[in-house]
């Protein structure tokens, strides 16, 4: 049953990654990405990763993807690019690019033999936990936590002083 | 119980296919939205790391790394409204001012 869901998941993340990057249009895209960031907390869900699956689609699928698709709209780009159309060199040598990468680091991967040491399920289910993540976040982990506050209002402010409309107007 | 080498390899071939669409598309939102991609590829293999070795702080690394994802999408996409105010364009191959 885990495996069925695991390989399920994985081909939807896969099929759902490989639609966002090769479809036309841009809304497609960022709803494919939704969908991506849904099977990505799936496999949160196997890896017993509560807390991180919530957020994941709290944050992602609910907050980025939204902001994304109100700048689609708001820019209203309604040309479609061809993609598969004119296939030119450049494409080709990308494509050469990340087989290479990908090579490498399946390379790696499968260098991987059995070096971690073994957990038992009860432990791996008690450390993805809300009380685990809470607890560590909020005693070792306080100062880099109230960091993120500042991070987040500082992006939010430097937003808006970008997408400001003329702003060169009222400098002067 | 799936062994840990197909967590890793599910987000290296996720990761990979974030790069193929930085390096193919020429919309800078969908870049933008590939970048999405291959951070989330990466939170993967730390959640499996994390959990196989049954150790917290990859899930604090995790959480980490989507604050800093929702501030970089905030901004970002700030930048593109402001490109696209100057050059009605969004085509990354179209801008070209700090180019020589």
């Amino acid at each position: 049953m885990e495996t069925f869901f695991f390989v399920f998941v994985a081909t939807f993340a896969v099929g759902t990654a490989l639609a966002m990057v090769l479809s036309k249009n841009t809304v497609n895209s960022a709803l494919f990405l939704v969908l991506h960031m849904l099977s990505i907390s799936g496999f949160y869900l196997t890896l017993n990763a509560q807390f991180l699956a919530v957020i994941q689609i709290l944050v992602y699928a609910g907050a980025i993807m939204v902001l994304f698709l109100f700048v689609i709209m708001v820019l209203n780009m309604d040309e479609n690019e061809e993609i598969m159309a004119r296939v030119n060199f450049k494409q080709i040598f990308a494509l050469v690019l990340t087989l290479v990468v990908l090579a490498q680091l399946l390379y790696i991967v499968g260098d991987y033999s059995g070096i971690l040491p073994d957990f038992s399920q009860q432990e791996m289910i008690a450390v993805g936990t809300v009380e685990a993540i809470g607890d560590e976040l909020f005693t070792t982990f306080l100062l880099p936590f109230e960091a993120t506050a500042i991070l987040l209002t500082a992006a939010v402010v430097g937003a808006m002083l970008l997408a400001q409309r003329n702003v060169n107007i009222e400098d002067e | 119980m799936i062994g840990l080498e197909w967590y890793l390899g599910v987000s290296a071939l996720l990761f990979v296919i974030g790069v193929l669409g930085v390096l193919t598309r020429k919309n800078a939102i969908v870049v933008f939205m590939c970048v999405e991609l291959m951070l989330s590829a990466v939170n993967i293999s730390l959640v499996a790391f994390s959990s196989y070795m049954g150790d917290v702080h990859g899930m604090i690394l995790v959480f980490f790394v989507l604050c800093v994802a929702a501030a970089e999408a905030c901004v970002g996409l700030a930048i593109i409204i402001a490109i696209y105010r100057n050059n009605i364009t969004a085509d990354i191959s179209k801008i070209n001012l700090l180019r020589w």
